[in-house]
């Protein structure tokens, strides 16, 4: 019966969703205030009624009831219980209730936190992403019902893919779709702004921390992701640049530019035509990336469903959501006035030249993740894209953009000459090149890119001390103002600003020495051998079977010493899942500020002895240590009172450069 | 009349879904050959039913032949195997097996099961002529010629339609 409520619920969802669309639309359209005014309240319907269906489907899988062929697919009775739970959304059709549930929470939250936005507008906004809704409804009920009865029921399931059998399934999913999903609302706004014609500096205002929570979950979502397959798939790579993951870097990289270029719409006035169309591309390049991972049109690691005839669905969904939404843009875009003027070089330029490069950037991404379909249908055979693509044209895009991440928050708005922006960072400058000139004999050879990605990560770090220093000094000019007065009256979103660019340069550094030191050795052990890794001695002391809820295996016992001294005792192991007869490597990692130790199991050969993969990383943990920075600066920034109080805009007005 | 620049993000979406359309029906996963009419890379290696003999590719030389790569733990060969005892008995061309990566065991008793009509079965038991022929799945089919150059490969299990519509055009072909 579970099932069948579910399905009921969804069914109902979507009968919702069009009244809702119909209601928003249609009501603005022709004033009728009644239909307008009950937008909220139907959003608070749609959500409740996803939230029972997705209930009912992990209910389902909870309960081991495979006479729903999706839990006869994607789950066992001897999978522990969480990852049961996962297995929910572990499915393309499962994933797709995920989506969906993800959009009608966002729109729930918009729908109870808009109080200081006319009902006009919440009207058009939420018409908007209930019509968003309507796709994924449809598509879901006609092409990929996740509740779709399997009779006679199955015995036992096929069982979780054991890849997907970790805690990173648990998070990282629902993570990174609040994340992308999120980027609805900014669209919903940007749609909404467009019809009506208020794309002003309020309008900016309402989206920005819309925009800046979604943004951060993204972040979280994707440096999980990074650091899931780092420990889960046993050679400690971190990013493969897979059309998958390229399909959720690439709203990042313009939700990024999007959050910057409203926050010059909603103090300037400016770049509103930019600030919309991203708000258009970066939820465009969201149901791209859904579209890519389930049409088959890419091979993938990570790919869903490789069904075209469900291809044909969602790109037609998307030529008609992205088609409209740019079709309107054309028509609206030339009507929207410009903001101020500014100088060559002023705050607003940096920002510009910012938008322009992140923008280039996700180009660059999107122009290699579909360069093998271009060729491959214009019949000029089969290629792959690869890091070496990806490497070599991210990374020159990137590194002005990072330089500039230095300079545009010491740059003053309009105008900013620059012998005063030279006279500030000076010395920032000199010492991040110095140190980064030196730094690499610390960590052992010198090399050209370390020194490069040292020196812009000193330089962001530096130029934000000088920030904040610069800022302090004005606060205390001419006045008694103790420090600690003086830093609890800088507005939280300057201290995410701070924090987010500082994660920023923490994650480079991460990035940077991993890449330049990093050591790796496999090398065939026996009990009692050992294998020296930088200044440690690793011994393999012993091998033992294990057995596990739905797994054998072998593990390995390591001693890893520092000279003499027992540093830490790591256990690897080797695992084969008995219903999918799929082998698995646990690494075994012990985790430190500056370094990983990594150890995985290779294969058993003839003598007994093992090929064992050790792996000295320096730093690794920053990279997602930048990450989640990043993430936090967001969170403050959006903690801000300035958003907590409905239509203070004077208070925003008088925040300091 | 002026176009208007704003209308450049909808031209450039529509013709990247033009693309994504067309990839709809395009199937990433098939990698063609790139040996075809080129040299079949040589091996030579132990016959599964002779202990101790070994076949080279230029025993080979003279004739065309077909070589089937297959392994007893492999669903599809399964599926193409009565299509190429069929194809073998009908003595057009002589069939040679390549078990891959398999056990002899396994191979053995598969065969037994299942029909053994190959002029002779070889062993790659590390898949290193394999990884030569650019194999990446089993089963799959090369069409060598008498110079021993590669015509033709078959990615997947072999069809009645692929045997009439291009291995027997191609035999004609390249026969002397």
């Amino acid at each position: 019966m579970t099932p069948e409520i579910g399905h009921f619920a969804i069914i109902l969802a979507f009968c919702v969703s069009v009244l809702q669309s119909l209601f928003g639309l249609v009501g603005y359209a022709r004033g009728y205030a009644k239909w307008m005014s009950s937008v909220r309240r139907t959003s608070y319907l749609i959500f409740f009624l996803t939230s029972v269906g997705f209930a009912c489907l992990a209910i389902s899988f909870l309960t081991n009831d495979f006479s729903v062929l999706n839990v006869a697919s994607n789950s066992n009775s001897q999978l522990p219980w969480p990852y049961r739970l996962a297995a929910t959304w572990g499915s393309h059709e499962g994933s797709l209730l995920l989506w969906v549930l993800m959009l009608t929470g966002w729109m729930a939250a918009v729908a109870r936190f808009s109080r200081g936005i006319p009902t006009e507008m919440i009207s058009l906004i939420l018409g908007v992403m209930a019509t968003v809704a309507i796709g994924f409804y449809l598509f879901m009920l006609l092409t990929s019902n996740p509740f779709d009865r399997l009779l006679p029921p199955a015995a036992d399931g096929r069982d979780l893919n054991p890849l997907l059998q970790d805690p990173g399934m648990v998070i990282h999913p629902p993570m990174l779709y609040m994340g992308y999903v999120g980027f609805s609302v900014v669209f919903a706004f940007a749609i909404a702004a467009l019809i009506s014609g208020r794309l002003d500096t309020t309008w900016a205002r309402w989206s920005r921390p819309w925009t800046t929570v979604a943004w951060a979950f993204l972040t979280i979502g994707i440096a999980l992701g990074s650091w899931w397959a780092y420990y889960e798939l046993g050679w400690g790579g971190w990013w493969f640049w897979d059309p998958v993951e390229n399909a959720s870097f690439m709203p990042w990289l313009c939700g990024t530019a999007l959050m910057h270029s409203l926050l010059v719409t909603e103090k300037r006035g400016s770049f509103k035509i930019w600030t919309v169309l991203l708000a258009i591309i970066t939820f465009s390049l969201s149901l791209l990336g859904t579209f890519l991972v389930r049409s088959g049109v890419l091979t993938s690691v990570h790919a869903f469903a490789t069904d075209p005839e469900r291809g044909v669905f969602i790109l037609g969904f998307l030529v008609v959501v992205i088609g409209t939404s740019l079709l309107l843009f054309a028509w609206r875009a030339p009507k929207v006035g410009l903001g101020g003027k500014f100088q060559t070089i002023s705050r607003e330029s940096a920002l510009l030249a910012n938008n322009v490069l992140l923008v280039v950037a996700a180009a660059s991404v999107l122009l290699g993740t579909l360069y093998p379909l271009f060729l491959d249908a214009l019949g000029f055979g089969k290629i792959s894209v690869g890091p070496p693509y990806f490497d070599a044209v991210f990374f020159p895009i990137m590194a002005p953009a990072m330089f500039l991440m230095g300079v545009g928050p010491l740059a003053r708005w309009k105008d900013s000459p620059v012998p005063d922006l030279m006279q500030k960072l000076k010395w920032s400058f000199i010492v991040a090149v110095v140190s980064a000139l030196i730094l690499p004999f610390v960590m052992g050879d010198w090399n050209v890119l370390v020194s490069i990605g040292l020196l812009l990560a000193l330089w962001i770090a530096l130029a934000s001390i000088v920030n904040l220093s610069t800022r302090l000094k004005q606060i205390r000019s001419g006045r008694t103002v103790t420090l600690i007065r003086a830093l609890s009256s800088i507005p939280r979103s300057y201290y995410g600003m701070l924090l987010a660019h500082i994660g920023v340069a923490v994650f480079i550094v991460g990035v940077t020495l991993v890449n330049g030191y990093e050591v790796e050795k496999d090398v065939k052990m026996s009990i009692g051998d050992t294998v020296s890794m930088g200044s440690y001695t690793i011994q393999l002391d012993s091998l033992e079977d294990l057995t596990g809820p739905n797994y054998d295996g072998v593990e390995g016992t390591l001693s890893v010493y520092k000279g003499e001294r027992l540093v830490e005792v790591m256990y690897p192991q080797k695992r084969m899942y008995t219903v999918q007869q799929m082998p698995m490597t646990e690494a075994a990692i012990d985790t430190g500020f500056t370094r990983d130790l990594y150890i995985s199991l290779g294969e058993p050969l003839n003598d007994g002895s093992w090929v064992v993969r050790v792996y000295l990383k320096p730093f690794v943990d920053w990279i997602w240590g930048g990450c989640f920075l990043m993430a936090l600066g967001g969170i403050f920034a959006v903690s801000d009172r300035r958003y907590r109080k409905a239509g203070s805009s004077s208070a925003a007005a008088t925040s300091a450069p | 009349m002026k176009v208007s620049k704003f209308l450049i993000p909808l031209v450039v979406f529509l013709g990247v879904s033009v693309f994504l359309f067309k990839g709809l029906s395009l199937n990433p996963r098939e990698v063609p050959s790139p040996l075809i009419d080129k040299p079949a890379p040589a091996f030579s290696l132990p016959l599964l039913h002779e202990n101790g003999s070994t076949l080279s590719t230029n025993d080979m030389r003279g004739q065309v032949w077909l070589l089937n790569v297959f392994a007893s733990w492999c669903g599809p060969c399964l599926e193409e195997h009565p299509i190429i005892v069929d194809f073998s008995e009908r003595g057009v061309i002589p069939v040679l097996g390549l078990n891959y990566k398999d056990n002899p065991v396994n191979a053995k008793r598969w065969l037994e099961r299942h029909g053994d009509s190959y002029s002779s079965v070889v062993v790659d038991l590390d898949g290193r002529s394999g990884l030569d022929y650019g194999v990446y799945g089993v089963p799959e089919s090369f069409l060598i010629d008498g110079d021993g150059i590669i015509r033709y490969k078959k990615i997947g299990p072999l069809s009645q339609a692929d045997i009439e519509a291009d291995i027997l055009p191609l035999v004609d072909k390249y026969k002397r």
